[in-house]
C-alpha cells in the first residue's frame, strides 16, 4: 500500500515584486557589493595561502596606492564608461549590440590610419580633428551595418554584431602586417596624434570629456524626441508603429549613434594615450565588460558611472594582489575577481525583483489574516482514494463544460471570444471520448 | 532621482574615504636594490617562465627584492607598468617582449635615474640613452646544436625504417627576423648531420596561442613531418607531438615531464647570466652594456637536458664536438657554403640593423673569416646588434620559402 502526498508544497515560492522601495533595492545592492568583496577576499586567501587582510590592503593599494595609480584608475574608468554608455541607446531599443569591442577597435584603427597617413604632414591640432572624424565615422559604419540588415531583413543582430568583432580584429592584424613589413606584428609607438597631455597631466582631458559625453547622452535618452522614440521601439515595435514611429529609421539612427560613440572610445584609446599605437588587443575586452556595466547600471548613465567605477576598482586592485603574491598573470586573477563580483551582484538583482516567500512565513501571514487554515496540507491518502478523487474532478469538470456549452447554445446574443470557444469545444470533445471509452 | 543621488553618494563616499587613506602611501626600503620584471604572459608561457625563473633565482641569491608584473600587454599598459615600478622604488626594470621596447624607452626618458633593460629589442644602439639597454643571446648557435640532435634522430629513424622521409616541421610565431634566424639555424644544424633534410614551417602570428600552435603542429604532422620544433611560447606544439608520438625539440624549457616519450632536447637562453651582470653593475656603480649579446661560452646559451630514451645513440658526443667548434670559433652557423637560396650561393645579405620607420636594410651582414687557413664567408648574426637580423624568406608563386630546403606556410 503506497501512499502519496498530493498537495506537496515547496518550502518557499517566489513572487514578482514591483513595488520595492528604492532604499531597500539599493541596500540589497550595497550588501551584495560588500559580500562580493568579502568572497573575493576568501578566494584570494585560498590562492595566497592565508593572506586574508593582504587582499584588502592590496586592492586599495593597487587602485589608489599612488597618485599615478589613482589617475590610471580614472582613465580606465572613463574608457569603460564611454563604451558602456555607447551601448545604452541600443539596449534601450532592445537591439543587442554585443559588437562594441569591434566597433571600438575599428574606431581606433581609423585614428591610427590618420596618424600614419597625415602625421607630421599637417599640424597636430588638425590631425587630432581628422582622427576624431575618422574614428566616429568608421565606428558608426561598423555599428550601422548590422542595424541595416536588422531593419530590412530582420536578421539576428546578436550574432551579426558578435561576428563583426572578429572581422575588426582580422582587419587590424591585416593593417599591422602592411605597416610592419618586418613581420614582427607590431607597429610600435606613433610619434604624432596624442592629445592626452592637454591639461598638463595625462588622461585628465579624457576623463573630463567622457563625463561630459555621459551627461549629454543622459539628456538625449531621457528628454529628446529621439530618446523617446527608441525607448518605445524597445518596449513594443507594434506600439511604435501605431504611434507613427518609423521603426527602421530609429533602429538605423540609434545604431549609428551607438557605433559612433564606440568609435569615439577608439579615438580616446589611441589619441588619449601618451603612447598611441594599435594591436588586436587594444580594447582588451572592454566591449564585453561594458555590457555588464550597462545592465548593472540599469541603462542609466549616472548609475553606470558607479558600476563602471566598481569594475575598474576591482580590476586595478586585484591586479596588484596578483603582483604582490605572485599568483600568476595579473589580468587572469583580476578576471577571476571581476567574475565573482558580477555573479554576486547580478544574483542580488534577483532579490530586488523577486520576493522569496517561505512556507512558515506564509502560514504566519495566514494566521494573522485569520483565514481558516486548510488541514489538507499534510493529508495522506491511499491510491484508491487518489483515483477516486481524480475521477470526481474529471466528472465535475465534464459536467461544468456541458452546462457551459448548453448555456452558450441557448444564449444567441452572448458572443464569447473566439479562442475561448474553440478551446471549450476541444475540451468537450476529449471529455466525451473519455466517457465513451468507459 | 533619489536612486541616482544615493548611487552617486555611495561612490563618492567610497572614493573620498579610500583616497584619504591610501594616497601617498609609499613603501620604499632604503638600501636594498629593487628589480622590476615585466613579462608579456605568466609562467604558463614557456618563454616568460624562463625569465621569471631566472629572475627569482638570481634575486634570491643576491638579496635583491623582485617585483614581477606578469600579463602586461604590448600597449600603454607596459608604460604604466614601468612607471608604476619606478614609483615602487625599482632600480632596474626589465621587460621581456619585443614590442615592449618603445614603451620602455618612453619611461627611460622620463626617469633617467632608473635603469631600463629590454630583451630582444633593437633600438638601444641607436637611441643613445644612458639608462636604456638591449640584451639578447646568440641563440642561433643553441638552435644549431639542437638541430644537430634532431638530424641525428632523423638519421636513426631512417636507418630503422627505410620509408621514413627526413622532413621536419617548425611552428613559428611571426615571420620576423628573430624567428626566421632561429628556424634557419635549427635547419642548418640538422642539415649538418643529415644532408637530405627538408623542413616545413607554419606561422601562428601570435607569440602565445595554445590553440593555434596545437593546430599548426597537427597540420605539420599530417603533412608528413616526422620531427617537430617550435618558436612559439605555449605547450601547444609539444603536447600535440606527445599525442602523436612525434619527436620534438623545444625552446626555453624541457618538456620531458609532460612529454616523456617525445621530448628530445631544447635550446634556451639562461637569463640569469645577464641578470647577475646588471645587478652587479648597479652595485658597483658600473655602466650596463648598451647592447649585450650572451654566447655559449658565457653560459647564456644552453641546451636543456637531452632525453636519452628518445635521442639517437652518440648524440651527446656529437653535440659536444660541435659545441667545441663554436667555442673555438671554427664553425659558423650561417656559413654561406652550407646553403643556397634559389639554387645559388649568397654573396651579400643586407640586414635591417638600425630600426627605422620604413625598415630599410642598412648593413652588409656578410663577413669573411679565416679558419684553418681557408677563407669562410658567413652571415655575421648578432654581431652588429644583439637581436637577430637574419630574416631571409621570400614568396614566389603563392608559396613562401626560406633558404633552399625550407618551405613556409604563412
Amino acid at each position: 500500500m503506497a501512499s502519496k502526498k498530493i498537495n506537496f508544497e515547496p518550502p518557499f515560492h517566489l513572487t514578482k515584486r514591483t513595488d520595492i522601495p528604492s532604499w531597500k533595492a539599493w541596500l540589497i545592492r550595497g550588501v551584495a557589493i560588500v559580500v562580493a568583496f568579502l568572497f573575493s577576499g576568501i578566494v584570494s586567501t585560498i590562492l595566497t595561502k592565508g593572506e586574508f587582510g593582504g587582499f584588502f590592503e592590496n586592492v586599495f593599494l593597487g587602485a589608489f596606492g599612488t597618485e599615478r595609480r589613482a589617475l590610471n584608475l580614472f582613465q580606465a574608468w572613463a574608457m569603460l564608461l564611454l563604451i558602456g554608455i555607447a551601448l545604452v541607446p541600443a539596449f534601450k531599443m532592445k537591439f543587442w549590440n554585443i559588437g562594441a569591442e569591434g566597433q571600438t577597435l575599428v574606431g581606433a584603427l581609423a585614428s591610427v590610419f590618420m596618424i600614419k597617413e597625415l602625421g607630421g604632414k599637417i599640424p597636430d591640432g588638425g590631425l587630432i580633428v581628422m582622427m576624431l572624424l575618422a574614428s566616429i565615422i568608421v565606428g558608426a559604419i561598423w555599428g550601422v551595418l548590422p542595424a541595416i540588415f536588422k531593419a530590412i531583413w530582420n536578421t539576428n543582430e546578436t550574432l551579426f554584431t558578435l561576428m563583426m568583432n572578429y572581422i575588426a580584429i582580422q582587419l587590424v592584424l591585416f593593417a599591422i602586417n602592411i605597416w610592419a613589413p618586418n613581420g614582427s606584428g607590431a607597429i610600435g609607438v606613433l610619434k604624432n596624434g596624442s592629445f592626452t597631455g592637454a591639461f598638463g597631466v595625462n588622461y585628465v582631458i579624457n576623463i573630463v570629456l567622457v563625463t561630459i559625453v555621459t551627461v549629454i547622452l543622459f539628456v538625449y535618452i531621457r528628454y529628446s524626441k529621439h530618446g523617446y522614440e527608441l525607448t518605445v521601439v524597445g518596449e513594443s515595435v507594434n506600439t511604435a508603429k501605431y504611434i507613427g514611429v518609423n521603426v527602421r529609421k530609429v533602429i538605423i539612427r540609434t545604431m549609428i549613434l551607438s557605433g559612433a560613440l564606440c568609435g569615439l572610445a577608439g579615438w580616446f584609446l589611441v589619441g588619449g594615450s601618451p603612447t598611441p599605437t594599435i594591436n588586436s588587443n587594444l580594447v582588451a575586452g572592454r566591449g564585453f565588460t561594458a555590457i555588464l556595466v550597462a545592465w548593472l547600471g540599469q541603462l542609466n548613465p549616472f548609475i553606470m558611472m558607479g558600476t563602471a567605477f566598481l569594475v575598474v576598482f576591482f580590476q586595478a586592485g586585484s591586479a596588484q594582489v596578483a603582483t604582490t603574491y605572485q599568483i600568476g598573470d595579473s589580468s587572469a586573477f583580476s578576471g577571476l575577481i571581476i567574475g565573482i563580483f558580477f555573479i554576486i551582484v547580478i544574483a542580488a538583482e534577483f532579490l530586488v525583483n523577486y520576493n522569496i516567500v517561505f512556507k512558515t512565513r506564509r502560514k504566519k501571514a495566514e494566521a494573522v489574516k485569520k483565514t481558516t487554515p486548510e488541514k489538507a496540507e499534510e493529508k495522506i491518502i491511499t491510491e484508491e482514494q487518489f483515483e477516486e478523487e481524480l475521477e470526481s474532478i474529471g466528472t465535475r469538470y465534464f459536467e461544468r463544460t456541458i452546462a457551459k456549452s448548453e448555456n452558450f447554445e441557448a444564449n444567441d446574443t452572448f458572443t464569447p471570444q473566439k479562442e475561448e470557444t474553440s478551446s471549450e469545444y476541444a475540451l468537450e470533445e476529449t471529455n466525451t471520448e473519455e466517457k465513451e471509452d468507459k | 532621482m533619489k536612486k541616482k543621488f544615493f548611487a552617486l553618494l555611495l561612490v563618492l563616499a567610497l572614493i573620498a574615504v579610500l583616497c584619504s587613506v591610501f594616497v601617498g602611501c609609499n613603501k620604499k626600503k632604503d638600501d636594498q636594490i629593487v628589480f622590476g620584471l615585466i613579462t608579456l604572459h605568466d609562467s604558463s608561457s614557456t618563454y616568460d617562465k624562463n625569465f621569471i625563473d631566472a629572475a627569482t633565482e638570481v634575486c634570491a641569491e643576491m638579496g635583491v627584492k623582485l617585483i614581477v608584473k606578469s600579463g602586461i600587454a604590448e600597449t600603454n599598459a607596459c608604460y604604466d607598468a614601468a612607471v608604476d615600478l619606478v614609483d615602487q622604488g625599482c632600480d632596474i626594470i626589465f621587460a621581456d617582449s619585443f614590442s615592449h621596447e618603445e614603451f620602455m624607452i618612453k619611461a627611460a626618458k622620463e626617469f633617467p635615474n632608473v635603469q631600463f633593460c629590454h630583451a630582444t629589442g633593437t633600438m638601444a644602439h641607436t637611441e643613445n640613452l644612458a639608462n636604456f639597454h638591449n640584451a639578447f643571446a646568440a641563440i642561433y648557435e643553441g638552435r644549431f646544436l639542437a638541430g644537430v640532435a634532431a638530424g641525428m634522430k632523423l638519421n636513426a629513424m631512417m636507418a630503422a625504417d627505410a620509408t621514413v622521409q627526413p622532413i621536419m616541421g617548425y611552428v613559428g610565431a611571426y615571420p620576423y627576423a628573430e624567428v626566421v634566424s632561429g628556424l634557419t639555424s635549427f635547419y642548418l644544424g640538422a642539415k649538418y648531420v643529415c644532408p637530405n633534410v627538408t623542413m616545413k614551417t607554419r606561422f601562428t602570428n601570435d607569440w602565445y596561442n595554445v590553440q593555434l600552435e596545437n593546430e599548426a603542429a597537427a597540420a605539420l604532422i599530417a603533412e608528413g613531418c616526422v620531427l617537430l620544433s617550435q618558436h612559439a611560447d605555449s605547450m601547444g606544439a609539444p603536447s600535440k607531438c606527445q599525442e602523436k608520438g612525434v619527436p620534438d625539440v623545444t625552446y626555453n624549457l624541457s618538456t620531458k615531464s609532460d612529454c616523456p616519450t617525445t621530448y628530445l632536447i631544447g635550446s634556451k637562453i639562461d637569463w640569469s647570466v645577464y641578470f647577475k651582470l646588471i645587478i652587479n653593475a648597479l652595485k658597483n656603480g658600473e655602466a650596463i652594456p648598451t647592447d649585450w649579446c650572451g654566447g655559449i661560452a658565457s653560459g647564456a646559451v644552453k641546451l636543456t637536458e637531452l632525453n636519452e630514451s628518445v635521442a639517437a645513440a652518440g648524440t651527446q658526443a656529437k653535440i659536444d664536438e660541435v659545441k667545441a667548434k663554436f667555442e673555438a670559433g671554427t664553425l659558423k652557423v650561417f656559413d654561406l657554403s652550407t646553403f643556397t637560396v634559389k639554387g645559388a650561393t649568397l654573396t651579400s645579405y643586407m640586414a635591417d640593423v638600425n630600426t627605422d620607420a620604413a625598415f630599410t636594410p642598412d648593413t652588409e651582414a656578410v663577413k669573411t673569416a679565416t679558419i684553418a687557413g681557408t677563407e669562410v664567408k658567413y652571415i655575421a648574426e648578432s654581431e652588429f646588434r644583439s637581436a637577430p637580423y637574419f630574416g631571409l624568406w621570400y614568396g614566389e608563386g603563392g608559396v613562401a620559402y626560406g633558404i633552399d630546403g625550407i618551405t613556409i606556410t604563412l
